[in-house]
């Protein structure tokens, strides 16, 4: 399954899904009026794009529309397409080309980190590759062995620590082991941490330089983990890591509950960093590339018969 | 950034108010507007905010408000104090069983922070309480999650009862019946964690519920969660009929308006807070405190009394 019908499943189960309740805004007017843009505005909050973003965005659909003529509800419908596929910023796959190439995975606690790693390194060994995981979260309970039991899952190598032990001292022994090994991805895993503890942000700072120091020349992806139930403190989290390791990219997890994933096109179009991967489940095949066109098909589907 | 300039927003529409000698109608609606948007921000529930706006105005615009000597502080106070009444006015505390054992059942989504704060909250009242705690270990789905249970358990020196990945109904049969004949007076059920749309899951906690009859079911809610915090705590509600909340990852910079969404759909009183990752983190919930929060006020009532 794409990720246009995972998500178009989700909607499905959820009733007040940000497609049905736009679909409901589009099908009660015939014409534009304040009504109708006041109603569009409340079903892309309730969609978590943000307050500020959804005013933003009504008022650019308003003044396309009065460009290009546009005086009926429905085709009002595919200018906000339009316009939201506009402010996305464009498909970027993730770089894993050289060799090793790193990716560090971050982000705050129980987005899913370690599951999204462990979906990765499965679909690198099914590409090929051969796969290093480095398990950096040596502070939560049990962390290593959840990620171990990943690794198992997805064919690919573990290097790990005692509890406690210093994450940075990790990092660099699986960078050893994986020069030693001809490893051709090294994906780290860190501690959930929240972006406003100073010490929490220090540790990640020094894991982002030993991979510069061990690997100056390697492809890097620095992935952003972001829980798509989360609200708009997802933009804030997004700022503060950004701080301390550049990132690369966003994956989006979770996208199998909400399904309204609002907060994407509030960090794609605000911060430009690019969403580069959606999670939408929990089995080792359910992360897919995110495709901004099929996102917003999912999100606003081609009428039935409709215009276009 | 995103939050000061929230800050500066709603302290400026109460500076409006308060340079006002007396109060329009359109004043105190100016203000609300403001108050609205610094909801949303805070992620409020877009129909919860819009309620809340719409009672608070009517409450706020009453003549003899208006009218009275220092109609901004008035009004201010108003917001304050429907916020904390809607939040549940005082703090609720975990209801004990009459016969032991009270059995907690600890519920909700994906990381949300069920079994970390189930091992909290096991020590707190052994703590508080002197009880004697058991954890139960029902999640037999994710990798890894009776281990993490059985080490936050030996942190604690708690004892965990585990059947391996066994059927979670039986396995809290069993953690009840091991409870009660070990003298244990207290057990918490970690069960997965699930979407609230998973009706094969969300049919596993009913018959959990059905088969251990729980003094109390927990929600536990992210206080990061978004607009969908409602349809969450409504789905989990209906299906189970939770008995409280527990807001986790208070310690975040969240604003936690779910709190007062969860809240105002459910009814359900929010009872703790979790407040960092460490085992001795979690406390009782305070609406005033939260209150404040939500706001984005350091303090609210010295708003109020400079008013
Ligand atoms: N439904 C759904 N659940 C997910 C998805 N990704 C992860 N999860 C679940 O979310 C929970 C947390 O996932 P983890 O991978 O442990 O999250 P983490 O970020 O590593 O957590 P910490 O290391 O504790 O900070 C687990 O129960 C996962 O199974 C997803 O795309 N969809
Ligand atoms: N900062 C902070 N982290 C917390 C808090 N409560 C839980 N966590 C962290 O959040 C992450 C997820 O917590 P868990 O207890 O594993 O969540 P869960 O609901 O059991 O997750 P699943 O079983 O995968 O559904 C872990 O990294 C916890 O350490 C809290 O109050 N503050
Ligand atoms: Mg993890
Ligand atoms: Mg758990």
């Amino acid at each position: 399954m794409g990720l246009f019908d995972k998500i178009k499943k989700g909607l499905q189960k959820t009733s007040d899904a940000v497609s049905r309740s736009l679909d409901a805004v589009f099908a009660g007017f015939v014409t534009i009026d304040d009504d109708l843009l006041e109603e569009l505005e409340e079903a892309l909050i309730l969609s978590d794009v943000g307050a500020a973003n959804a005013a933003k965005i009504v008022m650019e659909v308003e003044r396309r529309a009065q460009r290009q003529n546009v005086t009926s509800a429905l085709e009002l419908r595919y200018v906000l397409k339009d316009t939201l596929l506009d402010m996305m910023l464009d498909n970027q796959p993730l770089d894993v080309s050289g060799k090793p190439a790193v990716v560090l995975v971050i982000g705050v606690n129980g987005v899913g980190k370690t599951t999204s790693i462990g979906k990765l390194a499965a679909r690198y060994v099914g590409e090929g590759k051969k796969v290093m995981l480095a398990a950096a979260d040596t502070f939560r309970a049990a962390a290593a062995d959840q990620l171990e039991i990943w690794a198992k899952r997805a064919g690919a190598d573990i290097v790990r620590h005692g509890e406690g032990a210093d994450p940075a001292a990790v990092v660099f022994d699986s960078i050893s082991a994986a020069k030693a090994r001809g490893s051709d991805v090294i994906i780290i895993d860190t501690a959930g941490r929240l972006h406003n503890k100073a010490n929490l942000m220090n540790e990640l700072a020094k894991i982002d330089r030993v991979i510069a120091r061990e690997l100056p020349d390697a492809s890097r992806e620095t992935l952003l983990v972001l829980d798509a139930t989360t609200g708009q403190n997802a933009v804030h989290q997004a700022e503060e890591f950004n701080k301390v390791a550049a990132l690369t990219g966003i994956v989006l997890t979770k996208l199998d509950g909400t399904a309204k994933g609002g907060i994407v096109i509030a960090i794609s179009a605000g911060l430009g960093v690019p969403v580069k991967l959606v999670g939408v489940g929990e089995g080792l095949d359910d992360l897919v590339d995110f495709d901004r066109s099929a996102f917003l098909e999912a999100v606003l589907p081609p009428l039935e018969g409709g215009i276009s | 950034m995103a939050f000061e300039g929230l800050t500066e927003k709603i302290s400026s529409a109460f500076k409006g108010l308060r340079s006002k000698g007396r109060l329009t109608e359109a004043d105190v609606k100016d203000a609300m507007r403001e108050i609205r948007m610094a909801l949303l921000e805070a992620d409020v529930n877009f129909k919860v905010a819009k309620d809340f706006i719409k009672a608070v105005t009517e409450k706020a615009t009453d003549a003899e408000i208006l009218d009275s000597l220092s109609p901004a502080q008035q009004v201010i106070k108003i917001v304050n104090e429907e916020l904390i009444a809607l939040l549940g006015g005082q703090t609720t505390r975990l209801t004990i069983a009459p016969n032991p054992p009270t059995i907690v059942m600890m519920v909700g989504l994906q990381g949300a922070g069920k079994t970390t704060n189930c091992a909290k909250l096991a020590g707190l009242l052994r703590k508080q309480q002197q009880r004697r705690p058991l954890l139960v270990a029902c999640d037999v789905y994710r990798p890894a999650a009776i281990d993490q249970l059985k080490v936050v358990g030996r942190q604690l020196d708690i004892t965990v009862f585990d059947e391996g990945q066994g059927d979670p109904v039986e396995i809290a049969k069993h953690g009840i019946d091991h409870a009660k004949r070990n003298g244990y007076d207290l057990v918490f059920l970690d069960t997965a964690g699930r979407l609230h749309i998973d009706e094969k899951l969300m049919d596993e906690l009913k018959n959990i519920k059905a088969a251990v009859t729980p003094t109390e079911i927990i929600l536990v809610v992210d206080a990061m969660t978004g607009q969908d915090a409602v349809t969450v705590s409504q789905t989990f509600d209906q299906a189970l009929g939770i008995n409280g909340v527990l807001m986790s990852k208070m310690d975040g910079d969240a604003r936690g308006g779910a709190a007062l969404s969860v809240k105002a759909v459910t009814g359900k009183p929010i009872k703790f807070i979790g407040t960092g990752e460490k085992l001795g983190d979690i406390e009782p919930f305070h609406p005033d405190r939260m209150a404040s929060r939500i706001l984005g006020m350091g303090d609210v009532l010295t708003l109020i009394e400079k008013a």
